[in-house]
């Protein structure tokens, strides 16, 4: 543990948090100081945004001591931490769209005259905190709903600034900005800093890191590693005390690399923004990885597969014959059958208050029909099949799939789609928020399922699932893919390279 | 981008609103055989007044997402109370009730006691009111239905003061309230009954113009310039961000119901004064309901909640109400008038949806 | 084991208490009649049964509802598709009338289907408008004025007649109810339903055609106001303008009563079933005690508030 000097804004002293069975924070001593930028680095999963929520009152720690300015405090709610001067600011936009720029950046304390928003004070309070941040472009009369995500973000930060903040909290807050944004927010960060607000900076983009921070702590697996100050460390250093050595993950075998008729090949794909110039192929057997840094494309890529987005450009081939989806409906279809593992199992994934048969069996109905009714002795035994071949722990399937634990419902909704027989499986960061166990289980199926003949082209946040499962991996940066990685060349600094699209220059 | 110009762009569907009913109205008068006069206009304003004013009403929860199925209700027995309130004589009130008669004091004679039947009638609009946001926030049901049950009891209530139409309004305030400026300060014996040199410009407005903009201007834009109103738009707009920026969300959607009931007492009351008489009347409550749902869409309110507004909603009413002045004039096919409503109700809701059409990610329709 | 109680509980709590409700009333109803007449005609076999042919209108028209209210949607054209069936199936006559008016009652839902599936129009907005394009387009038919013509003898048959002591319109909701019933638990359609009640955007990705089942439920629930349009005018002998105006929220309730959610999703036909018996009995014992229809008014709100209240405690304590 790094001692710290008196001077400390902000100290944690060993502070853990669990979430049911999965270990979020460990025994975590950290401390910031006035005046300085605070790079907080890591892996996702690393515990890094369980310990920003915190800091800012959003979650409560199961043991373990928080002071501030040498004072013990104890947040019950975010604006009990608001009160004390931390401000954070989330990727997730707290902002009302259908509410002017200057109405949410007042929204909870607005300048009042006689009892009365004063309108015009309000929006020279906008003015003047956009105008601090470099955004007098930006009408405070304009409905946040108009902006661009960019802009949304600014006005976000405006909102933070407008709360007086000795302690400011950035969670990948700039991921969303254009370059030039980005530029503002560095001055404003330059400056707070200089009046002695303490900056705690979470971003995965590790040049900006070097640019910023004074100091930087890094995480991995919800234990707090090491902090030390900025230069003492090398990048190639950095990236290796954010991959560790121990793996404690075991990955089932990978079959030797062979080439392989392509089940799924994509060619100049284009949508809207966001996806450019895509072209790719899964073979018949093969698990292809999707990489990369969240939000460059990777999700839209899945959904464009599957018959979600509208007006995308470009070849999509199935078996080898051109297939053209309008619709999920037409995605899984008997002669095309593709399976997507949405994003968000308990809105995209689960009817969440339905039983588990019914989840179970919603995607492959048609095969239990016996004209427009359901043969229940075919359904009643596939949901059996079903729930054995994953071993989904159940009590009854009659029960409401809500009932069962996160890594079970993602055991459902992959049984779902198994149930369809798919040729090409689509996994949206399918182990998000599981249990280790259930990954394990997860990734052997995986390689189980590609044995068998499936093409499975796997999107994940965690680097080190796309090495332990994946045949290939293809980075994605900025709607691109920007490198496909194969055999002994997936290693995590390779794809945190890519990812960061820093090239070459980061190797160990 | 000028203010000017952003604030247009923003109130597109309100501007449209307006625009047409502009153009609509202006045709109306252009063709009218007696052409533009005070007299035409002051029976469009008592036309118009009530459906206005409670669409008003039912702007405001819907602006929290939430629908309001009771103010046609609401405004049946704010109706109903006035044609016992208002008869401008000394009435001692008394409740009836298995046989038992139950005392509740009197109202004086007069301006006074007309002053004060009218603030009883304006109090029971924003208790039934209250009442409403009471039942969708503590008793957690959802507002269509919570609202449906307590119009019921609202149109009961209505129906037990006055089984039969009937009862009476002093016909001063009657005279007053539902003629032009000029009947009105002659009236009320004000500006030299109303011959004073100055005032004759504004004698002919219809007085039901003056009080709708007046209780706009008193109650609703002041309002909106609250905390608790923008919270209401926030609630519509997105209410777990509303929530995690520290805002009273049930406070506020309390407050939506009361104030939606407080406006749906004054189109009741209003009702009473012009048609001298309580009227328990079941149709005609549910086609005011149902008629406030349209105003508040054709007047650019979203249904989702969040972004609208009183004022468009009136303009809501009126071009729903100056479509029938059309018919009479016209003289063509009477019959045919219910059927131009509904077609131009239909068409204004499907163009307002084409956007859909531009979504080019099929998930964000769902939402 | 504990699990299937829970299950129980979840989904036929408010079957079960709106069922001892009835019962309540049925108590309450005979006390009443017995202390002031000294009979009971609430128990005699006769009353009950046309208390149920009456009931039947409404019925049917719940039954449609309940499939809208379980997308999600509501269905607010149901007064003057009812009426526009009617008034069309008198007109045509013959061996045509009851086809025509079923028909009519189709294609408003189709419609309001498209409208709501493809346009996205709120519907409780969408079928609003429906409604008024139907009343005009009633209106301007008949002139407006009650239509001269008849109920054909087929129609009045199958909404007076009595076959072998029952109500023939009670072999028609009889009937209604077991296709709905089956349709929701045993078929394709009946799961898609639900799905699409729940999560909308999850049924979509599981590869659920929500446009089409969309547009199907609004047919379904337009086919049943035709279908009580053409029994009530034949229960009536003729059409009338407004037929159908004392149908929708009656329906609606009768939905919620049964334990329907309103967001939609969830809920079992049964629980309409009992919820419409439990209006329709409420009115007959409100009808014998001579309410007047302000008593009724504020008893039936207050039953309603009552029941979601009973339940949605209920809820709480489970979850």
């Amino acid at each position: 543990m790094p001692t710290s000097p008196p001077g400390d804004f902000l100290r944690l002293e060993q502070i853990s948090k669990r979430y049911g069975g999965v270990r979020a924070l460990e025994g975590v001593d950290f401390a910031c100081q006035r005046g300085s930028i605070h790079a907080v680095l890591g892996e996702n999963g690393a515990g890094k945004s369980t310990l920003i929520k915190i800091i800012s009152g959003v979650v409560r720690p199961d043991t373990g001591a928080l002071t501030l300015e040498g004072v013990a405090r104890d947040f019950r709610s975010p604006s009990a931490a608001t009160a004390a001067g931390i401000v954070c600011i989330f990727q997730e936009l707290s902002l009302m769209p259908d509410l002017s720029v200057s109405d949410n950046i007042s929204i909870s304390a607005p300048p009042r005259r006689l009892g009365l928003i004063d309108a015009r004070a309000q929006r020279r309070r906008a003015e003047a905190l956009l105008a601090e941040i470099g955004c007098e472009d930006v009408n405070p009369l304009a409905r946040v709903r108009d902006l661009p995500l960019s802009r949304r973000q600014m006005v976000e930060i405006a909102k933070s600034i407008g709360h007086k903040p000795r302690l400011l909290i950035l969670d990948e807050a700039t991921s969303a900005l254009t370059s030039a944004d980005v530029e503002k927010v560095y001055k404003l960060l330059a400056r707070l800093k200089a009046e002695g607000v303490s900056i705690l900076y979470i971003s995965h983009r590790m040049h900006e890191v070097e640019a910023l921070a004074d100091r930087a702590s890094v995480f991995r697996n919800g234990r707090h590693i090491e902090t030390f100050d900025m230069g003492a460390r090398t990048t190639p250093q950095i990236v290796q005390l954010m991959i560790g050595r121990d793996i404690a993950t075991q990955y089932p075998p990978k079959p030797p690399a062979r080439p392989r008729e392509p089940a799924l090949r994509v060619a100049d794909l284009n949508w809207e923004t966001s996806l450019a110039d895509i072209s790719l192929s899964v073979g018949a057997g093969e698990i292809v990885g999707l990489g990369g840094l969240d939000g460059q494309g990777q999700k839209m890529l899945l959904l464009a597969l599957f018959g979600v987005l509208k007006s995308v450009s470009g070849q999509i081939e199935v078996n080898g014959r051109p297939v053209r989806m309008r619709s999920p409906a037409d995605a899984k279809s008997p002669d095309i059958r593709i399976a997507l593992v949405p994003e968000d199992r308990k809105t995209e994934g689960l009817m969440l208050a339905m039983s588990i048969a019914d989840n179970l069996t919603i995607a492959s109905l048609g095969d239990f029909a016996s004209g427009p009714f359901i043969d229940r002795a075919k359904e009643r035994s596939a949901i059996e099949g079903g729930i054995e071949r994953l071993r989904v722990k159940i009590g009854a399937a009659q029960d409401a799939v809500s009932t069962l634990s996160g890594g079970n419902q993602q055991k459902v909704v992959i049984a779902k789609w198994l149930m369809t027989n798919p040729r090409v499986i689509l996994l949206n960061d399918p182990t998000r928020g599981i249990d280790v166990g259930t990954k394990q289980e997860l990734y052997r199926l995986m390689r189980e399922l590609a044995d068998q003949g499936a093409a499975i082209l796997f999107y994940s946040t965690d680097y080190d699932e796309l090495i332990g499962c994946c045949d290939r991996v293809a980075i994605m940066y900025d709607g691109r893919i920007v490198r496909e990685l194969s055999g002994a060349d997936i290693t995590e600094t390779n794809i945190v390279a890519s990812s960061l699209n820093i090239a070459q220059g980061a190797h160990v | 981008m000028s203010d000017l110009a952003l604030r247009a762009r923003q109130n597109v569907a309100f501007l449209t609103a307006v625009g047409l009913f502009l153009v609509v109205y202006l045709i109306y008068h252009m063709s009218h055989p007696k052409g533009f006069s005070s007299a035409v206009l002051v029976q469009n304003a008592d036309e118009v007044f009530t459906l206005a004013m409670v669409a008003v009403a039912q702007t405001v929860p819907v602006l929290a997402a939430g629908l309001d199925l009771s103010v046609g209700a609401l405004m049946t027995m704010v109706g109903c109370c006035a044609s016992y309130l208002l008869t401008g004589t000394t009435a001692s009130m008394a409740l009836e009730i298995a046989g038992y008669s139950l005392p509740l004091g009197s109202l004086p004679a007069g301006v006074p006691g007309l002053v004060i039947g009218m603030v009883i009638c304006l109090a029971i609009g924003a208790l039934g009111g209250l009442i409403n946001g009471l039942v969708v926030v503590y008793g957690r049901i959802q507002p269509i239905i919570a609202t449906l049950a307590t119009g019921a009891i609202y149109i009961g209530i209505a129906l037990f003061l006055r089984p039969q139409p009937g009862g009476k309004i002093d016909e001063d305030l009657n005279w007053a309230l539902t003629n032009s400026l000029g009947d009105f300060a002659s009236t009320v014996h004000i500006f030299s009954d109303g011959a004073a040199p100055w005032f004759a410009p504004f004698a002919g407005i219809p007085t039901p113009f003056v009080l709708l903009a007046l209780i706009l201007l008193i109650v609703w834009v002041p309002f909106r310039r609250t905390v608790t109103g923008r919270t209401v738009y926030a609630i519509g707009s997105a209410e777990g961000a509303a929530y995690m920026s520290g805002l009273n969300v049930n406070r506020a959607r309390i407050a939506a119901f009361t104030l939606g009931g407080f406006f749906a007492g004054c189109g009741g009351l209003f009702l009473a004064i012009q048609t001298s008489s309580g009227n328990a009347d079941i149709p005609q409550a549910g086609a005011y309901t149902l008629n406030s749902i349209a105003s508040v869409v054709i007047g650019g309110t979203s249904l989702l909640g969040g972004a609208g507004g009183a004022l468009g909603s009136v303009f809501g009413a009126m071009m729903l109400r100056v479509i029938s002045f059309f018919f009479r004039i016209f003289d063509i096919a009477p019959l045919l008038q219910p059927l131009f409503e509904g077609v131009i109700l239909l068409a204004a809701v499907s163009v307002g949806s084409l956007r859909v059409l531009r979504v080019k990610n099929t998930l964000e329709l769902f939402r | 084991m504990s699990a299937g109680v829970l299950k129980l509980s979840r989904d036929d709590r408010p079957i079960l208490i709106a069922a001892l409700f009835i019962v309540v009333i049925l108590i309450a109803g005979t006390g009443y009649t017995l202390s002031r007449f000294g009979s009971a005609p609430l128990l005699s076999p006769n009353y009950l049964l046309q208390q149920l042919q009456i009931g039947a209108f409404l019925g049917i028209v719940a039954a449609g509802a309940m499939i809208v209210i379980l997308i999600s949607q509501i269905d607010l054209s149901v007064p003057w598709t009812l009426a526009a069936a009617a008034m069309m199936a008198t007109s045509v006559g013959g061996g045509w009338a009851i086809p025509v008016g079923l028909a009519v009652g189709i294609g408003v839902g189709i419609i309001n289907g498209l409208g709501v599936a493809y346009l996205r129009v709120p519907s409780m907005i969408f079928t609003l408008g429906v409604n008024a394009v139907m009343r005009g387009l009633m209106v301007a038919n008949t002139g407006g004025f009650a239509p001269q013509t008849s109920a054909t003898d087929l129609m009045r048959t199958l909404a007076s007649a009595h076959w072998f002591g029952i109500p023939a319109a009670l072999y028609v909701w009889i009937g209604v109810s077991l296709l709905v019933a089956i349709m929701l638990q045993r078929t394709l359609l009946g799961r898609y339903i639900y799905a699409i009640g729940n999560k909308e955007a999850a049924a979509y990705l599981a590869g659920v055609n929500t446009r089409a089942v969309t547009v199907v439920c609004f047919a379904i629930s337009g086919l049943m106001a035709g279908l009580a349009g053409v029994l009530l005018a034949g229960y009536s002998q003729k059409a009338y303008q407004g037929m159908g105006d004392a149908y929708l929220l009656p329906a609606i309730a009768a939905v919620v009563i049964g334990g329907t959610n309103i967001l939609g999703g969830r809920g079992r036909y049964l629980g309409t079933l009992v919820g419409v018996i439990l209006i329709v009995l409420l009115n007959s014992v409100l009808s014998i005690m001579a309410m007047p229809e302000a008593g009724r008014q504020v008893i039936y709100g207050g039953v309603i508030i009552l029941m979601l209240l009973v339940y949605g405690r209920g809820e709480r304590v489970t979850s």
